[in-house]
């Protein structure tokens, strides 16, 4: 009997590897470091892996190969997503590490395990104990959100779904100040997660059963030739639709965002918002445009009228709310509608734009959650929208910053929204469904009235009397900021280079 | 016997887990009813596999397992610390974060 020895191009992986090695690694510390060095060795450990599986991307610049016997993709659009991801990661990462903000000294719990308001966490809030269990936590999120895009095959996507979700579901309910909010969010984001997972495992079995392979080429192939009951694999299909929309979250499967974003620590919060919608959609263009490509006749109706009732919805939803992060968790179910609008293009343009929308959205998220850990009272963060009027009084700079996120987010031009939804929206047009378009930019016009809206409280309004302070961002804070400004204000005025670099990325292989 | 019986029995077993996710109030409950779905799929596959005539389903159904216990360990870490805080695994009784 013969064995086929399977190859590893262990250096197209390399990036994945050296954030989970990072992140086995951080496990390591926590058992065999000091308490009081761990917090340094986490942060150079993750900042460290970080940059270097960055570069290890950029080297692989222009490569375009199936990988892993099938099982990872390294082309255009994975490398630049991973890029994408490593760097808001970068963002993510410098938030979680703060710890000039809070009073207690950083966002997350001393003591997970202690039961919110016991002598045992008021014994470990005393003892100033900080634990950094959560820096290995975002890197083994990390390594499989940048897995996801790259997946091959659909077991492969399973694995990565779970290797990116489990970790969050845990980093949600990690945080130091209203502890049952925070226990509640990570049981209702697993609970509906693993629901979410169990439909995409039940519709890759289907398609297995249709195609008899699980890798994308296979399932292509198999669907141009026709190879079997149709029904079994449009049921298939379905099924993993239904998993990854939910990971974008998608209206109807939009149910545990804006609990999640409230309930979860504000640093969590951003790398979440910002990482998991760039590795799902990923995950959500390599399947569609590689794998059911030859189906689009059958999912293209489907997703373009998710694609209008999450604009519709979202917009709808967040204009009635009046937490910031509840308003920024539905704004962030608008903008899923926004990119499904540039998937269901099905062209060149249509990913072009996804994945330009994808880096922009990605970092004006970023930097928006970054400011709400800034405006804090007594109680932590101030997320009330009332207790927001009159910031730019107190900080004219922060709030400055805040408006050219909503700015962004609300698609006016010299921002990063602006390009994105305008490449989103040609490509939608230049495919004939001139109807999504109509939708999509009535739907930008409300979602601009309720940022502006936000953005006239803050300049115009008075400020209250026992209003929020404005706390002066710390080094990480600020640096996690300005990176976010930076490439937000970089993509509106000049994206051109990156419009050219996703131009010659933008092809799947297969 | 005909394969397509064990389909039968995998769709019917989804199902079941799919209405106790939506219809049960103890979370350990709806927590089993997810691993309920997850094995049907592993039925699923196997059987595809046995019908494909290929071994690539019967590999998947490991992975499955593998990722359902690492689901159970954070699972069960997030409802034991939500029971101990609040005495109650019902799902009705989280509804601080509603709007």
């Amino acid at each position: 009997m013969n064995f086929h020895v399977p190859v590893i191009q262990y250096a197209e992986v390399l990036p994945i590897l050296i954030v989970l090695g990072a992140a086995v690694l951080g496990v390591l510390v926590e058992a065999f470091i000091p308490r009081s060095l761990r917090y340094v060795f986490q942060v150079v450990i993750s900042l460290g892996s970080i940059l270097l599986a960055f570069v290890a991307v950029v080297r692989l610049h222009g490569t375009s190969h199936v990988a892993v016997e099938g099982s990872v993709v390294v082309d255009g659009p994975t490398l630049f997503l991973q890029g994408t991801l490593l760097l808001l990661a970068i963002g993510g990462v410098l938030l979680i590490a703060e710890r000039g903000l809070d009073t207690g000294g950083s966002a997350f719990t001393a003591h997970a395990a202690t039961l919110p308001g016991s002598e045992a966490e008021r014994t470990a809030l005393a003892s100033g104990i900080i634990q950094t269990e959560v820096f290995p936590l975002t890197l083994f999120a990390l390594g499989g959100m940048l897995l996801f895009p790259a997946a091959g095959d659909l077991v492969t996507m399973f694995v990565a779904l779970e290797v990116l979700s489990l970790p969050l579901y845990l980093m949600s309910g990690l945080a130091r100040r209203r502890r049952l909010l925070s226990q509640e969010a990570a049981l209702k984001y697993f609970l509906l997660g693993a629901f979410s997972s169990a439909f995409f495992l039940y519709g890759s079995a289907l398609i297995y059963g249709y195609a008899g392979t699980v890798s994308l080429s296979g399932i292509r192939e198999a669907i141009s030739s026709n190879a079997g009951n149709d029904l079994v694999l449009l049921m298939g299909v379905a099924l993993v639709t239904v998993g990854l929309l939910f990971k974008v979250s998608a209206v109807p499967f939009h149910a545990w965002t804006p609990d999640v974003y409230q309930g979860a620590p504000t640093p969590v919060t951003a790398f979440m918002a910002a990482c998991t919608k760039v590795a799902a959609f990923g995950a959500i263009l390599r399947l569609f445009y590689v794998g059911l490509s030859g189906l689009r006749w059958d999912w293209r109706p489907m997703l373009s009228g998710v694609a209008i009732v999450t604009m519709v919805l979202g917009v709808i939803w967040a204009l009635t709310q009046t937490d910031m992060k509840r308003m920024l968790a539905y704004s962030s179910i608008a903008h899923a509608g926004f990119i499904l609008t540039g998937v269901v293009a099905v062209n060149k343009a249509g990913l072009e734009g996804s994945l330009f929308y994808l880096a922009a959205y990605g970092f004006t998220t970023i930097g928006a959650f970054a400011i709400v850990t800034l405006v804090r009272d007594s109680t932590g963060e101030a997320t009330h929208l009332s207790q927001w009027s009159g910031l730019a009084r107190r900080s004219p700079l922060v709030a400055s910053t805040f408006a050219l996120f909503l700015l962004a987010y609300a698609g006016i031009p010299l921002t990063s929204g602006f390009v994105a939804k305008f490449a989103v929206f040609a490509a939608a047009y230049s495919s004939g469904s001139s109807a999504l378009v109509i939708v999509g930019v009535l739907s930008s016009a409300i979602a601009a009235f309720f940022y502006i809206r936000v953005i006239v409280l803050m300049f115009f309004a008075e400020p209250k009397e026992d209003g929020p302070t404005v706390v002066v961002p710390p080094i990480m804070t600020t640096a996690a900021i300005t990176l976010a400004a930076s490439v937000t204000l970089v993509l509106g005025v000049m994206p051109s280079s990156v419009l050219d670099l996703i131009k010659s990325a933008a092809r799947f292989t297969f | 016997m005909n394969p397509a019986n064990y389909l039968f029995v995998s769709a019917l077993l989804f199902t079941i887990g799919a209405l106790g996710v939506l219809t049960r109030r103890n979370s350990i409950v709806i927590f089993m009813c997810v691993e309920l779905m997850l094995n049907a799929a592993n039925l699923a596959f196997v059987t595809f596999a046995r019908i494909q005539g290929n071994l690539d389903g019967q590999v998947i159904a490991f992975f499955t397992m593998v990722v359902a216990a690492c689901e159970v360990v954070v699972g069960l870490a997030i409802i034991v610390s939500i029971y101990r805080s609040r005495r109650s695994a019902s799902v009705d009784d989280v509804n601080l974060l509603k709007f």
